[in-house]
């Protein structure tokens, strides 16, 4: 196999470089250690899921790596740049729990809306729109409204716009969290899909172990109060992943591994 | 919609009742006075005592007097078909058979409510669209900028504390004696009561967008003009009508109020007129013009709203 030497390959590029990353709320009621001492090194093309417990700062640490929150203490690159330069760089695509489509918008509208931002010209916005349609399985939604697509759809679709402007990151806050099983298994395979078509770099959080395991190359677990990494795992699974590889048992070993990693830092407390 | 009429005739019926019981104990003492002088004999007799006895007591006590409360010209409260009377002689009878009505004249006569309505609505239209404004751009000032959101909010209010009929007189002379048109003067009134429901709505639709839409917008680092076109702008649009409908009604009573010191024509003159000369039906016909006026105008904010956010692709 040469998982081995793929994996070296990824680390000679890291993507995402946090070291000692410390973030602290100041609230009415003290203050709030979102993360403490977060110590992660995510490689070009490796898909990362983010699982802990509610609180633990997933979305916290997704918005540091988006520039969207400061680092109260510690460092943090992106593409070895800041995150603010980063971003300012369309480095990266975040998709939030809430599709949050603009319901003025059609969907082809709603994708364009970051390439009008951006200046993309006209031709260049409509040829982009169908391309990431496709890539989502939405060809011919072009025309219809948000509230004409359903939930799973709307989804996709936010993938869609976050994929437009071929940022090499991806970063997604729970974004199958509302859907039900079946369309998030549906989901899921499609983004594993569209994962290894686009070799992108995916940060990906869940509250589930077993789309945890069933996604990543990388298992970030994390524990709350303060915020932190307790256990990263590294999946022996193939790039290949058909649905029924949850019944193997090296899926269900990772998948014991993760939740002994989430006890763990339960029991801490 | 068709289910809903029945009620809506049925309290109409009940309100139309009791305005024309209403019209028998306001007129009932006037009526009766005139009555003794033609003649009749009233119980009591003495004019001292019906003084002091109640509206009903006279009317149980005469009641073959009473007709006249539903006829008389110089009632205190016009009965309905009096009224109804009224605004038809004073439009399509004015404008059509009178001397200075449109069929004989060419224009619109200056005795009619057609005329009058007229007037008093282009002054609401242009005090409307000068108060919206002014409100929408107050609202994105006070959206963007703290200095703003401090200080205008607060004078916004204070504003609309002071009761606008001392202040029209006011502005009216002013604005008159440095050589404004009227029609101007009337319409500052107007746009003074109409731009503060549209600030109040516009800066609660340009805060509408939640954390995760704006935060959406700094991941495409969006600059503020950006966010305000393409995200604060549309999120508001449904805000600004509801208070677009607010304001135009508010629109339409500044006119009239402004309307009330100058006896230069408009609502607001013909029903100061009336109540000068004591010509109430006068007074009631304006104000159901006034009524009808407004009913219009929200109508016709309300049939734009519904095209606009058509064209946006709102559900239906
Ligand atoms: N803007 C903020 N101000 C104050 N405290 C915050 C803020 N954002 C997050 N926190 C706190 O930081 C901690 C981590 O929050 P975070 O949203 O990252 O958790 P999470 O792991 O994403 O949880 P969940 O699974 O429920 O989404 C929580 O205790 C939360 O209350
Ligand atoms: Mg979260």
């Amino acid at each position: 196999m040469d998982t081995e030497q793929d994996k070296n390959k990824m680390r000679e590029q890291s993507v995402v470089k946090a070291s000692a990353l410390d973030l602290t709320f100041q609230t009415n009621d003290g203050p709030v250690h979102a993360l403490k001492d977060v110590n992660l090194e995510i490689g070009k093309g490796e898909f990362v899921s983010f699982i802990g417990p509610s609180g633990c700062g997933k979305t916290t640490f997704l918005r540091c790596i988006a520039g969207l929150e400061q680092p109260t203490g510690g460092e943090i690159s992106v593409n070895g740049m800041t995150p603010d330069e980063a971003r300012k760089a369309r480095a990266y695509g975040y998709v939030f729990q809430a599709a949050g489509l603009y319901p003025w918008r059609t969907i082809g509208g709603n994708i364009k809306l970051p390439l009008e931002i951006m200046g993309f010209s006209k031709a260049e916005q409509n040829e982009r729109v169908t391309r990431v349609l496709e890539l989502v399985d939405l060809a011919g939604f072009e025309k219809k409204y948000p509230w004409q697509l359903s939930g799973g759809m709307q989804q996709r679709a936010s993938i869609a716009r976050a994929l437009a402007f071929d940022a090499d990151i991806l970063l997604m806050d729970e974004p199958f969290g509302a859907l039900d099983e079946i369309v998030r298994d549906h989901l899921n395979e499609q983004l594993l899909a569209l994962w290894a078509r686009t070799e992108k770099t995916i940060g990906f959080v869940t509250h589930s172990i077993p789309e945890a395991v069933y996604l990543s190359t990388k298992i970030v677990v994390m524990s709350p109060r303060p915020g932190r990494i307790t256990d990263v795992i590294d999946s022996p699974l193939p790039k290949e992943r058909p649905l029924d590889i949850r019944d193997s048992p090296e899926f269900i070993e990772i998948a014991h591994r993760v939740r002994d990693g989430l006890r763990a830092g339960h029991i801490d407390e | 919609m068709r289910g809903s009429f029945g009620p809506i005739l049925l309290i109409l019926a009940g309100l139309v009742a009791l305005w024309y019981a209403a019209a028998v104990q306001m007129n009932v003492k006037e009526v009766l006075t005139q009555a003794e002088r033609d003649g009749a004999v009233i119980t009591p007799a003495s004019a001292a005592e019906r003084r002091d006895a109640g509206r009903w007591g006279l009317v149980f006590g005469n009641l073959e007097h009473l007709g006249a409360t539903w006829s008389s010209e110089r009632s205190r409260l016009p009965a309905p078909h009096q009224v109804v009377a009224e605004l038809w002689d004073s439009t399509w009878v004015e404008e059509t058979t009178g001397r200075r009505g449109i069929v004989r004249s060419g224009s619109l006569s200056n005795r009619s409510l057609v005329y009058h309505g007229g007037v008093t609505l282009g002054a609401t239209a242009l005090g409307f669209v000068i108060g919206a404004l002014a409100g929408v751009l107050l609202a994105v000032g006070i959206v963007y900028s703290r200095v703003m959101d401090m200080s205008v909010m607060p004078w916004a209010i204070i504003s609309q504390t002071i009761p606008i009929v001392a202040l029209a007189p006011m502005i009216i002379v002013v604005l008159y004696s440095i050589g404004l048109p009227g029609l101007f003067a009337k319409a500052v009134i107007s746009a003074y009561l109409s731009f503060f429901p549209v600030v109040v709505g516009m800066v609660k639709g340009l805060r509408a967008p939640d954390h995760m839409q704006l935060d959406l917008m700094r991941t495409y680092s969006a600059s503020k003009s950006d966010t305000f076109w393409k995200l604060r702008l549309p999120a508001s649009v449904p805000y600004l009508f509801a208070s677009l409908k607010i304001g135009i009604a508010a629109s339409l009573v500044g006119a009239i109020v402004g309307e009330l010191p100058v006896q230069r024509g408009g609502l607001g003159a013909r029903m100061l007129g009336g109540s000068y000369y004591g010509q109430t039906e006068q007074i009631w016909a304006a104000l159901f013009v006034a009524a009808l006026l407004a009913a219009m105008l929200v109508w016709f904010i309300g049939w734009v709203e519904r095209r606009t956010l058509h064209a946006m692709g709102v559900q239906p």
